[in-house]
């Protein structure tokens, strides 16, 4: 009889080559402990080349998944199972392992060609250096072929199945049921059987292989998780910002528009709206980054909720439209889901370094508003307040996301289409008192008039306009004027936007600030610390510009504030120019890589010992 | 009231803004705005309906001179900002102004991809072979050697022939005009508003300043009968003072021959058919050129095809029929829901 160990929380991560179907093997581990009730956080971390050499460690492609019962919030630093199905698979991960890990090997690909391939002098499963884990060496490779030999599957579809057996070897550790993966693939292949039938064999060849073989293992079970009532579904950043956006498009009862070019990791977006023609939504895939956004503008212009979706170097191509839209004053939301630059930079890892790109990177004097997501299903809130904002204040919207979220899965609590807020456009005036640059006194915004309309034909462009009729004016006071309307409008949505939140009571030494896609694990690390009786308080920011009006407020509460955030400061240094009265410390991480919670703690610790 | 209004007929007035016209004394410009106002006109479109949108450029302050909606837009750009705009509202009938350095250089990629796509917009190019508003720069349709101020010593580079380019591109709509014949400008236009999809316009226009004269040879009142072949569809291609001059297609090349020499008859000449759907013959009468051949002026190619917007409308429009969700909220609980209770 083998034990079972209960667990608060584990981490697992998948483990192969880009070709081994790690990324599918995650998904379907993650839907099936969502569906049980779990917390559930994900971080797929895979190579930008399509299939890198083979067995080599830069094909390695990763999915880690953090499940639990509590204390979920992001998908955890290092994994408490790993899954590796090579030899590079294993090197990659071995020095984010921790002792007593369990790593599960395919022993078949353990070949002299292999290891060394990878990088490894000797055998690593002969030299007792992976002593200090607890390693199974299962014959992934070999039982699945021995398992589908009368198939009649050429070498390379029964291959396709090695991760099905790793899954249901997952499955067995964690005493998981089947069923939803096994209904994964009926619908997916019911029209295949064999290949049907093929992948049901090695999910089940892998539980009966650890039931049998590794009884003697311990195996786990994690307890559901306390979470509130209601309806969950498994969602990705990037499918819940294109779900946010079709829900506000809905609210507003006006049709989406997205003008876009593919780009890495932005372009799931496009992939999901494609999907959803159903919906009205109008997906224009443009020849280049500034037809993107321009088709945008223009369905702007024509009425539509217009967006534009793109990553660090498709920003840099969209700037100069970017600033067409604020000087006509044209609703539209641009997504930055941002990843590790400059120029090509890490196009598959996360970073948050396009943040001063999006506040200041404009020619002229050129105020808009930015948010940022901070969970994968935040970010459909995010996306519809991008919209809200835009159409709102009449304004462009920059919506930052990170390839950390947008990849990332969590449980997303269903909403209800008729709970959203409602979105109010401003009504144009009817009794002739209308001007294209007449504003709303309390928003500073002008009114949206789009062509069609009868009585209210004019003309806008690029050119500075005259203050209120909105015809070409190069004098002096008028431009003057114009700028200054121009950044109040921006001002005043913070007038509409709800107060900065901090963690904290009675804290007063130490205050984190963190913003954008690392919430969860600055979260996760500040709680630890505070269930330690630390002296440490969190706040996290979604609206930059403007930030909230209670920001200085909650600020001069600490003596110390800790700028945490993926890229150089830009973040704190903002900061300094918008609040010079408190000063900043930084912790900053270029690494294409997340956070972790023990780096952080480490920090953070640290920083309370020299105050 | 709402039928009083419907008999009021629009009159050019209607279309001519409250903005100064700022264009040089005796540029091409005016004519291509007359010829535009009257089309609206003849066509009458609801001022609201009718849309401008500019690039940058002389030309493109086209917009503030319309009682029409209009957007000037940025340099480039303006036929992908048209683009979304008509696919936002199809109802529009959108017209994009632009000139050779902002349709074929800084804005190549639009100008082919939108012909490529066939949306239903009309282009008006305004071919002045000269960048006139940075004053006197080469443009891509520049001819190679002229002195400019960017090239003192002649430019180097081969010009665009637009009409090619276009063609190429897989144009069903295209036109040359002469900025000097505004009747045939205002049929050109006429034309370009009806054909459902793509239309480009291409306007060869003066610029008085920095490339004055430079389709003179072309539009000279003297040269103009034997420099122009102006196609009409279904007839000869006859040109000359005399118009005893013809196009006569001789193997895969054309030739200029004259009606009674060598035995040749008005049944030798080609006669012009812009709805064939081969584009050969169409490419071949948008690359005559002086001084060997006349420069062939109207609608070069008008054939029909898909239009970008209705299939784009359309997939739309069967999907809704087709999707097993009927709302946002049938989506958001399909697939793999759970229930925490």
């Amino acid at each position: 009889m083998s034990k079972t160990v209960a667990l608060e929380s584990v981490v697992i991560k998948f483990a192969g080559d880009s070709g081994d179907g790690m990324q599918l093997a995650g998904t379907l581990f993650t839907d099936t402990a969502a569906n049980l009730g779990s917390q559930i956080a994900t971080f797929p971390d895979f190579p930008s080349e399509i299939r890198a050499p083979q067995g080599t460690v830069a094909g390695v492609s990763g999915f880690q998944i953090n499940f639990g019962r509590s204390g979920v919030h992001s998908p955890g630093d290092s994994p408490n199972v790993l899954v590796a199905m090579n030899p590079a698979a294993l090197k990659a991960n071995l020095t984010n392992l921790k002792p007593a890990c369990t790593i599960i090997l395919d022993g078949d690909t353990f070949t002299k060609k292999e290891w060394e391939k990878a990088g490894f002098l000797v055998n690593p499963l002969e030299d007792n250096s992976l002593d200090d884990y607890k390693v199974i060496v299962a014959p992934i490779t070999s039982l699945t072929k021995t398992n589908l030999a009368d198939l009649g599957l050429d070498n390379k579809a029964t291959d396709r199945c090695k991760n099905m057996f790793a899954l249901g070897m997952i499955y067995w550790l964690f005493n998981l049921p089947t069923d939803q993966t096994v209904d994964f693939y009926k619908l997916k292949f019911g029209k295949k059987p064999i290949i049907l039938e093929a992948n049901i064999r090695a999910l089940n060849a892998g539980i009966n292989y650890g039931e049998i073989v590794q009884a003697n293992t311990s195996s786990y079970t994690v307890l559901p998780a306390d979470t509130l009532t209601g309806s969950y579904r498994n969602i990705t950043g990037n499918q819940a910002t294109a779900w946010g956006f079709m829900a506000a498009a809905a609210k507003v009862k006006r049709d989406l528009f997205l003008g876009t070019y593919p780009i890495t990791p932005a372009t799931d977006i496009l992939h999901e709206l494609s999907k959803h023609k159903w919906s009205g939504v109008k997906i224009f895939q443009a020849e280049d980054e500034i037809a993107g956004i321009c088709s945008a503008i223009g369905a702007s212009y024509g009425g539509n909720i217009a967006i534009t979706t793109t990553s660090g170097p498709g920003m840099a191509l969209k700037t100069e439209a970017i600033g067409l839209a604020v000087m006509t004053e044209l609703p539209i939301v641009i997504v930055n889901v941002q990843r590790g630059g400059p120029s090509t930079g890490l196009p598959t890892k996360t970073e948050q370094s396009d943040l001063a790109e999006a506040i200041y990177g404009r020619p002229g004097d050129s105020p808009l508003v930015v948010i940022a997501a901070s969970t994968p299903a935040n970010c459909f809130d995010w996306a519809f307040e991008a919209v809200r904002i835009a159409v709102e204040h009449v304004t462009p919207v920059i919506l930052l996301s990170e390839s950390y979220i947008a990849n990332g899965a969590e449980p997303w609590r269903i909403k209800k289409i008729q709970d959203l807020p409602e979105i109010k456009i401003d009504p144009v005036p009817a009794d002739g008192s209308w001007q294209p640059y007449a504003r709303n006194p309390l928003k500073k915004s002008r009114a949206w008039v789009t062509p069609g309309m009868k009585g209210y034909e004019h003309r806008i462009g690029g050119l500075e306009k005259e203050s209120g009729s909105g015809n070409v004016s190069y004098a002096p006071k008028n431009h003057a004027e114009m700028c200054e309307l121009r950044r109040q409008k921006i001002e005043k949505v913070a007038d509409f936007i709800p107060l900065q939140r901090y963690k904290g009571k009675l804290e007063k030494k130490l205050l984190i600030v963190g913003w954008g896609g690392q919430f969860g694990i600055l979260y996760g690390a500040v709680s630890e610390l505070q269930k330690q009786g630390k002296d440490i308080a969190f706040t996290h920011f979604n609206y930059i510009v403007p930030l909230p009006k209670n920001t200085a407020e909650i600020f001069a509460k600490f003596e110390t504030i800790l700028v945490c955030e993926l890229n150089n400061g830009q973040f704190a240094d903002y900061l300094r120019a918008e609040l010079p009265q408190f000063s900043y410390l930084q912790f900053n991480k270029m690494e294409g890589q997340p956070f972790t919670i023990e780096e952080l703690i480490k920090k953070f610790n640290h920083v309370l010992a020299d105050k | 009231m709402e039928g009083a209004l419907t008999n009021c007929m629009l009159t050019t007035k209607d279309f001519v803004s409250n903005q100064q016209v700022k264009w040089c004394p005796g540029c091409g410009d005016y004519a291509v705005l007359n010829a535009v106002q009257k089309t609206l006109v003849d066509l009458q479109i609801p001022k609201e309906n009718a849309v401008f949108v500019s690039g940058i450029g002389c030309s493109s302050r086209f917009p503030y001179y319309m009682a029409t909606y209009g957007f000037h837009t940025i340099h480039g750009r303006a036929a992908a900002i048209a683009s979304g705009l008509k696919l936002a509202n199809p109802a529009l009938s959108v017209w994009v102004i632009s000139g050779d350095g902002d349709s074929l250089a800084i804005g190549g990629n639009h100008f082919i991809h939108v012909i490529r796509r066939n949306l239903d917009l009309n282009l008006i190019l305004f071919n002045n072979e000269i960048y006139g508003l940075t004053k006197g720069q080469s443009s891509p349709t520049t001819k190679k050697g002229q002195v400019t101020k960017s090239a003192p010593h002649g430019t180097i580079e081969n010009p665009f022939i637009p009409g090619e380019l276009a063609l190429g591109a897989g144009a069903h709509f295209y036109a040359r005009v002469p900025d000097t014949n505004v009747k045939l400008m205002t049929q050109v236009m006429l034309e370009a508003e009806k054909h459902r999809g793509f239309s480009l316009v291409e306007v060869l226009q003066n610029c008085v300043i920095f490339n004055d004269d430079v389709h003179a040879a072309i539009t000279g009142k003297d040269s103009k009968a034997d420099n122009q072949l102006i196609l009409e569809q279904g007839k000869p291609m006859l040109f000359g003072k005399e118009m005893n001059k013809g196009i006569r297609l001789n193997g895969l090349r054309l030739e200029v021959v004259t009606l009674g020499e060598n035995g040749i008859s008005e049944k030798d000449i080609l006669v012009h058919d812009a709805y064939c759907a081969d584009p050969t013959l169409h490419a071949m009468l948008t690359r005559m050129k002086l001084p060997d051949f006349p420069v062939a002026m109207g609608i070069i190619r008008n054939t029909t095809s898909e239009v970008y917007n209705d299939l784009f409308h359309g997939q739309i429009e069967n999907e809704k029929k087709k999707s097993e969700f009927k709302s946002l909220d049938d989506l958001f609980h399909s697939g793999n829901v759970f229930h925490v209770n």
